[in-house]
């Protein structure tokens, strides 16, 4: 079934000057250029949101302190009472420092040695502290609050000088520190709304999916080409409104928009209603999407293709596309009655107005709960087709792997209560927590299929297998944490601690990214038709293995001790572990440096590849590398399974390089 | 997609060629009614969650709803569920008489469709939404029988509209003030009454912006026995627009 002799082009051939190739690509239906256009566009905002977390990193490098310099006016010693997020600087009236020292809120400092307390009662926002002397005089006073401290001297009334450190998006000037924080805020919510709205969901079922679910099913292209290209323009719609809700100057609520935040900060701004409008529009490429996938899997498979004889990468895009499809409407309403919220301020989320923010809780997470497994289950997929191809051998499990994609699909409409375990009643939350767990029965069985199909198989290590050993290291991690998570006593210690923060990386970055990178490198010379330098590829892939794990793993030290996700400072206790954390961040980021050179290395310079580097014996295996506009010379037909290495010989190989021994054959016919 | 052969004088639907995707024709249909029926899946979802809403809020505060459903007039509630009825029923017929080729039966039906969803939305704007925000009646509604006009204000608009003292202000939002109802929870009553009924007349008027299309369409003779996909999509479009009403209605006028 050779496809060489045929007058078509390339779907990348050019079509004449710039502008001609320019139009071509904003008009065309082709799934192929659809899907290339996706994955820059998604690669673009991974950069964005890349950014905004390293900026959060680097923000945590220190704990954010007010550090307040006076000159005491007695002799002896003196020391200061304050609030755990404000050091201070005391020195003697000769200069000499009398002592530096941080304090707990509401510990009992001596101000001199004869001295028998100091008013050290806890302290809020605002409080006035007396600091007296053993003869009980006021020897200073200070007022501490979260924002700023300032202190001046009893006797000359002179304020004193007080200084942020630790703050690096803000001014050193210490009644500043509430504006660094804000800046944090928004980086944060930046990151996440850019990485969960516009990166992780449409990333694997919108680029690759696009690519290659048609080619996969033998199709010329998806069902409705136009609706596909328009869903491409809606998702850069919304990516434009969201980002321009940061060029507006960002938006402090969390990528959640939890009621009351999002309903009440920046009243006097339009931001937060385009960053909602944006995930609004971005829901509506994500609907167009998972529904042309489904219609093209039910109706356009090839002759002699049944719903068992397609690749496992289809059935995981087909269960993420029944996601899509009955989830997302249910953000679009929620979010659409957050806008009229926030306009005309209607109470349906707000407390104040009798709305209920947790029927906001509800509505969310009914959506972005099973959204989690848009997210996962086409990368599970990936790994699928990547651990298949390049270990040679049959799947271990096909039918398990196909059901435990829909499987997961189901269970994950019936647990989205485990997001808001302190926010339910002790019925509601056991309930949840019981069926939280069922998700894990399907996830397993991948995993062990996983595993079965490496045991005695012909593995070739190269980036996309060791991107597929990289995804069943740090996704058995990120499951196995979620279950002390999914368990109601130990998460209500972990509880929005980052704990959890490292859980989902592990299960989102080290899942999804992980796998979506892994397939980028797996299908990259079908793509373009260039092979990438192998081991700069794996040295990127190491590094960013290291740099991952480096980052995250850190994270789950730091969540069971207590540190708070989305906080901009700390107790000092947890430098070290946040130093750790960041420059793991940095080696992530060489990492992917390193894939964004051999990327450009090999579009420029790269090898020409041949049509089936691999030995796949899926259908994309059998057009051309890239493939022409039409996907194949002829239509192809269904004859044999799509992990049947053991009889078949791939596409486009010589026989005689790969013998079959003549049992496998003689028990293949014996079906 | 047609073929555009100035030597081929036949009606633009006997030259309908498929998407060159699709093995067959039929499979095309198919494929356009499976993906339309997905898509009417997310509609069903996205009005699940004001339906949602309702039952939440109805259980909190019983007496908000009581009193909010008692302020909406079943009779123009009514008048509409039944025009929207009739469209339905003028809907499907087009689609027959595309099937048999009488077009253009089929397209004073699908016309008489639009036209009801013009009236479905004049009597919701005119009748229901004016006089809620503004206090402003229609001059021909019957519920000015009920009220003292307040001769004061005069007639607006060309002596179209006459002004009810002390009614209007049922908007939604604490920017607003609420003319009518005791109970605190009035807003909330609103707030569910306004998107509710909002977001489905917006679905009325894209559902007339799309047979209208088809209209034209079938004006120049794309659809015919042979291919009529567009009408059957946006009927069923129409149907599921008629369908939310049918529950809209009896719990937002019906139910105390």
């Amino acid at each position: 079934m050779s496809s060489g002799h045929h007058s078509h082009g390339s779907y990348l051939e050019s079509k004449g000057g710039f502008f001609a190739n320019v139009l071509d690509w904003a008009t065309t239906v082709d799934h192929k250029k659809i899907g290339v256009m996706y994955l820059f566009a998604i690669l673009f905002m991974f950069f964005l949101g890349g950014v905004a977390a390293l900026a959060v990193r680097i923000e945590l490098l220190e704990p954010v302190r007010v550090k307040t310099t006076f000159t005491a006016t007695g002799t002896e010693p003196v020391t200061q009472l304050l609030r755990a997020d404000v050091a201070a600087d005391i020195k003697n009236k000769d200069g000499t420092p009398a002592k530096d020292t941080l304090l707990t809120a509401g510990t009992r400092v001596q101000t001199h040695p004869a001295a028998k307390t100091v008013l050290g009662n806890e302290l809020t926002s605002g409080t006035q502290v007396d600091v007296l002397d053993d003869a009980g005089k006021t020897v200073v006073q200070t007022a501490t609050l979260k924002g700023s401290v300032s202190v001046t001297d009893p006797k000359t009334g002179a304020a004193t000088a007080s200084k942020i450190t630790g703050q690096f998006f803000g001014s050193p000037d210490a009644t500043a520190i509430a504006a660094g924080n804000n800046t944090y805020n928004r980086l944060f919510t930046l990151h996440g709304a850019i990485m969960v709205f516009m990166v992780i969901v449409p990333s694997v079922p919108a680029s690759l999916g696009n690519f290659f679910l048609p080619l996969m099913l033998g199709a010329k292209d998806v069902a409705f080409p136009r609706l596909n290209l328009l869903s491409w323009y809606i998702y850069v719609t919304g990516s434009i409104f969201a980002v321009s809700s940061i060029v507006l100057g960002g938006v402090d609520t969390g990528w959640t928009f939890y009621t009351p935040y999002s309903t009440s900060t920046d009243a006097d701004s339009i931001r937060v209603v385009f960053m909602i409008l944006g995930a609004f529009i971005l829901g509506f490429s994500s609907i167009l999407t998972g529904l042309n996938f489904i219609v093209t899997v039910h109706k356009l498979r090839a002759p002699g293709m049944g719903w068992f004889d397609m690749p496992l990468f289809v059935w995981a895009v087909y269960s993420s596309g029944i996601i899509q499809v009955l989830a997302t409407p249910v953000i679009g309403i929620t979010l659409l009655l957050l806008v009229f919220e926030r306009i005309t301020h209607i109470g349906i989320f707000d407390p104040a107005l009798g709305g209920d923010p947790v029927l906001y809780q509800h509505f969310f997470w009914f959506y972005s709960h099973p959204v989690v497994y848009v997210m996962i289950l086409p990368g599970m997929g990936i790994i699928t087709e990547l651990i298949a191809v390049h270990s040679h051998k049959r799947i271990f499990g096909y039918r398990a792997i196909a059901f435990a994609s829909l499987g997961i699909a189901g269970v994950s409409f019936i647990v989205w209560g485990h997001h808001m375990f302190t926010s339910m009643s002790e019925v509601a939350s056991t309930i949840f927590s019981a069926l939280t767990f069922l998700v894990a029965i399907p996830t397993a069985v991948k995993v062990f299929n996983w595993v079965g199909t490496l045991y005695k198989g012909s593995i070739t290590i190269n980036t996309p297998m060791l991107y597929a050993l990289i995804f069943l290291f740090t996704f058995s991690i990120g499951g196995l944490t979620g279950l002390p998570l999914g368990t109601l006593s130990t998460d209500m210690h972990l509880h929005d601690t980052y704990f959890v923060v490292a859980h989902f990386h592990y299960v989102m970055m080290g899942g999804t990214i992980m796998a979506f990178i892994g397939g980028i490198h797996h299908w990259w010379p079908k793509m373009f038709g260039k092979m990438y330098n192998e081991k700069a590829a794996m040295l990127g892939a190491i590094l960013v293995f290291i740099g991952f794990n480096v980052t995250f793993f850190t994270q789950f030290f730091l969540g069971v001790r207590g540190m708070p996700r989305r906080y901009a400072s700390y107790v000092d206790e947890f430098q070290t572990l946040h130093i750790i954390s960041t420059i793991g961040s940095f080696i992530l980021l060489a990492g992917f440096l390193v894939h964004l050179s051999v990327f450009v290395a090999s579009l420029v310079a790269g090898r020409k590849a041949p049509a089936n580097p691999w030995g796949g014996l899926t259908f994309e295996w059998l057009a051309d590398s890239p493939p022409e506009e039409h996907n194949f010379a002829h239509e192809p037909l269904c004859t044999h399974g799509p992990y049947d290495y053991d009889t078949t010989v791939p596409p486009h190989w010589d026989p005689k390089d790969y013998p079959i021994p003549a049992e496998n054959l003689a028990a293949a016919g014996s079906h | 997609m047609t073929t555009l052969d100035s030597r081929d004088n036949r009606p633009l639907w006997q030259r309908y060629v498929h998407g060159h995707h699709w093995r067959t024709q039929a499979e095309e249909f198919d494929g356009a009614k499976l993906g339309f029926w997905l898509f009417l899946t997310t509609e069903v979802l996205l009005f699940g969650g004001i339906f949602c809403a309702y039952a939440i809020f109805r259980s909190l505060y019983p007496g908000a709803w009581k009193e909010g459903s008692s302020l909406l007039d079943w009779k123009i509630g009514g008048i509409n569920t039944a025009v929207l009825l009739i469209s339905s029923y003028t809907m499907a017929v087009s689609i027959y008489y595309i099937q048999v080729g009488k077009i253009s039966r089929a397209r004073l039906n699908l016309m008489f469709t639009i036209l009801c969803g013009a009236l479905f939305v004049t009597l919701k704007l005119l009748l229901e939404y004016t006089p809620k925000w503004t206090g402003w009646f229609f001059f021909m509604d019957p519920a000015l029988g009920h009220h003292s006009i307040d001769a004061a204000a005069g007639n607006g608009l060309f002596g179209l509209f006459r002004h009810v003292e002390g009614y209007g202000g049922k908007r939604p939002g604490s920017l607003y003030e609420y003319g009518f109802g005791h109970d605190p929870h009035m807003p909330l009553w609103w707030s569910v009454y306004y998107v509710g009924t909002s977001i489905h007349a917006l679905h009325v008027i894209i559902g007339m912006i799309l047979i209208f299309r088809v209209w034209l369409k079938a004006g120049k003779g794309v659809y015919g026995p042979n291919y009529y996909t567009g009408v059957e999509i946006a009927g069923l479009y129409w149907h599921l627009v008629d369908l939310i009403w049918i529950f809209l209605f009896p719990l937002l006028y019906l139910i105390h």
